[in-house]
């Protein structure tokens, strides 16, 4: 009931749910029944593709929540998409065991490479699924918090803000590359074997990462629809347009903010979490400000301030990065480069918007309006008859 | 014995802040605490203020005091202070020296502007400021006076009570019939309704009203006078405005402000007949 009066004014948004629905239906099928010598046969490799973008999916929706609908430009949310993937990956890393090039059953191959004799404390506890799912979590959302109270507390915004996040996932790409972190440094953290007592690399497993991927995506875009219908949505739009408004409304902007940045930054270390056991790497590289401005012109592309759109344009811009990478690698980033001045020049409503006729949302706007004075009309006759029903009481 | 309770008052909270910030996410309803004791009649207390920009004195020594339920209008040439004596009250700008009191004890000047503005103080800019984006329902919707931490407006929608008064104040400002509409789609008349419609779903006791009738025409402004005209009374109502005919139609007390201090107060009468007044409109 919820999820249909959620969806009820989104058709774009139900639109693709139920494709991504479909896919998570067709795939597995077509992988795993289909023989490899049919033509529908869909390759492991394929289905890890589009595993890794529904991953980019999940990101870009974090983005477009806190852009498109609170104008928070983050310039830095693959930070929390990168420490996701980290914990992600600690977690990995630790069920390899003995397996090691080095064989050595308490360290990782890296640590045995720097002569370190002990485990550090901050990998104590990764060999527990469940708490590495929590730090996924909590060591982003941490991190946004103190990062967001900070900022939004000193009126931190605009151009500003989003020049300080650079700046922050600037900052942990240097400290991650380096090897007394702890994290592997420029390496990263890699070759993993199993992923909760299955192989990573089996089919199973891959069609099992790419359904958890797409149930998370459908999960969170639910949680988004909610969040941005609910009245704290019309709230954080009313910041986005009048921040000083809304303070004189008697509203503390800095909690509002703040709320959606922690949920944001959950949301992408989640899509960190599920990217790393699809590719099975995870390095400083991710940390890297190239790839969060790339972030957000997926939102940009695909359309900001709708949600559905942001999952349009990580799937678009991503399919076309390994159209042009596997044909012609050297023009991606002038392909890139010209798509954003193009959406932004041409479609400011991105994609979406060219399917978002005026006039037919108009039409829709207005039978809903109707609707609504219709069930008020019958509200006020209620009203009207139990003023009645008093005042005759009252006479009697 | 209660352990949650105890432990509690064992955790010191040392940044005073940082617990507000934690307080935001709960079910914090804001208030000043105590209520607002006006009887001495006075509900606003302005006394010897003075903020300087760069060496400006924009407000020197500025004294103002407003009775409850009254109608106040401020007039003055541009750059007397009226902008900034608001911002003064409404907790946007602190003074550098001088007090401001709400009552016969809240100090508004420790008080951050939602706070202000939960407990009683709302204020409407000189360029209508609406939210565009929302419809006039939704505006109004907004300003409601209601728990407005987080978590509460993330899970509950508005109880019937204050549905109802979202209605009666869209028939008070005349716009029960747009009231799906776009507020971004209103005319600027209607958008300066719209927003005096939000102060009133804060149910202040004091309205600051800026500028409500520049660009307005002939018969807005005549609508404009005889919703600022109803509200007084059940709300202290301040004025600030250039256009002196519609200050005339309104006006019981006038403020003439002049380089950050008071000129001169009483009725439009005696104060157009002011030789300091005079002077300072038409040069010497």
């Amino acid at each position: 009931m919820l999820i249909k009066r959620l969806l009820l004014n989104d058709r774009g948004g139900a639109i693709v749910l139920a494709l991504i629905a479909a896919a998570m239906v067709i795939i597995p099928i077509l992988n795993l029944a289909v023989p490899t010598s049919s033509a529908f046969h869909v390759s492991t490799f394929t289905v890890t593709l589009l595993g890794k973008f529904l991953c980019y999916a999940l990101l870009a929706l974090s983005i477009d929540l806190i852009w498109g609908y609170c104008g928070i430009l983050s310039l830095g949310q693959g930070a929390f998409f990168t420490l996701g993937g980290y914990a992600m990956g600690m977690y990995l890393m630790r069920q390899i065991g003995a397996r090691g090039q080095y064989g050595n059953p308490e360290l990782p191959d890296f640590m045995v490479f720097l002569n370190w004799d002990h485990l550090p404390w901050y990998w104590l506890g990764f060999d527990s699924f469940a708490f590495a799912m929590l730090m996924v979590i909590v060591v982003p959302g941490l991190l946004a918090f103190v990062f967001g109270w900070l900022a939004f507390r000193s009126r931190v915004t605009g151009v500003y803000f989003s020049i300080i996040t650079q700046a922050l996932t600037y900052a942990l790409m240097l400290a991650f590359f380096r090897n007394e972190m702890g994290f592997g440094g420029n390496n990263g953290l890699t070759d993993f074997k199993d992923i909760l007592g299955q192989p990573i690399a089996a089919d199973t497993t891959r069609i099992a990462l790419f359904l958890c991927s797409g149930f998370v995506l459908i999960t969170a875009y639910i949680a988004c629809r909610y969040i941005v219908t609910s009245r704290f949505g019309r709230i954080v739009v009313s910041i986005r347009d009048a921040e000083s408004r809304t303070r004189f409304c008697g509203y503390k902007v800095e909690s509002y903010k703040l709320w959606i940045f922690v949920f944001s930054s959950m949301l992408a270390g989640i899509a960190g979490a599920l990217y790393v056991p699809q590719v099975g790497i995870i390095n400083p590289g991710e940390f890297s400000p190239l790839n969060s401005i790339e972030q957000v012109v997926w939102v940009a592309t695909g359309g900001r301030g709708t949600l559905f759109g942001a999952i349009v344009g990580a799937f678009t811009v991503n399919y076309g990065k390994t159209l042009f990478t596997s044909f012609s690698p050297e023009t991606w980033l002038f392909a890139l480069g010209a798509l954003f001045v193009i959406v932004t020049l041409v479609l400011p409503k991105g994609l979406v918007g060219l399917f978002n006729r005026p006039k037919k949302s108009e039409s829709a706007h207005e039978s809903l309006i109707e609707e609504t004075l219709e069930a008020e009309s019958t509200a006020e006759k209620t009203r009207d008859e139990s003023t009645a029903d008093i005042k005759s009481a009252e006479a009697k | 014995m209660n352990i949650l309770a105890q432990a509690k008052q064992a955790l010191p909270v040392k940044d005073p802040d940082f617990s507000k910030v934690l307080n935001g996410f709960g079910s914090e309803v804001d208030n000043f605490g105590a209520p607002v004791d006006t009887s001495k009649r006075t509900i606003l207390y302005v006394e010897g203020i003075t903020v300087s920009f760069d060496g400006f004195r924009a407000l020197n020594n500025l004294n103002l005091y407003v009775d409850e339920g009254e109608l106040r209008c401020i007039i003055g040439p541009n750059g007397a202070g009226k902008t900034t004596m608001m911002d003064v009250i409404t907790g946007k700008t602190k003074p550098d020296a001088g007090t401001v009191y709400f009552g016969q004890q809240i100090n508004l000047l420790e008080l951050s502007e939602h706070q202000i503005a939960r407990g009683g103080i709302g204020r409407k800019f000189q360029k209508p400021t609406i939210f565009e984006a929302l419809t006039v329902y939704e505006n109004l919707e907004l300003a409601t006076a209601s728990n407005k931490a987080v978590w509460w407006t993330l899970t509950k929608a508005l109880n019937g009570a204050q549905k109802f008064r979202i209605d009666e104040v869209l028939i008070q400002i005349g716009l029960k019939e747009l009231r799906h509409k776009n507020a971004g789609a209103l005319s600027h008349g209607q958008k300066q309704w719209l927003e005096i419609g939000m102060l009133l779903m804060q149910s202040p006791r004091v309205l600051l009203v800026d500028e409500p009738v520049a660009g307005m025409t002939g018969e807005e402004t005549e609508k404009t006078a005889e919703l600022l005209l109803s509200l007084a009374g059940k709300h202290s109502v301040i004025v600030v405005e250039h256009d002196m005919k519609f200050v005339r139609s309104i006006a019981r007390k006038v403020t003439v402000l002049h380089q950050g201090s008071v000129l001169t107060e009483g009725t439009m009468d005696q104060v157009q007949n002011d030789p300091k007044v005079i002077e300072v409109y038409l040069g010497e």
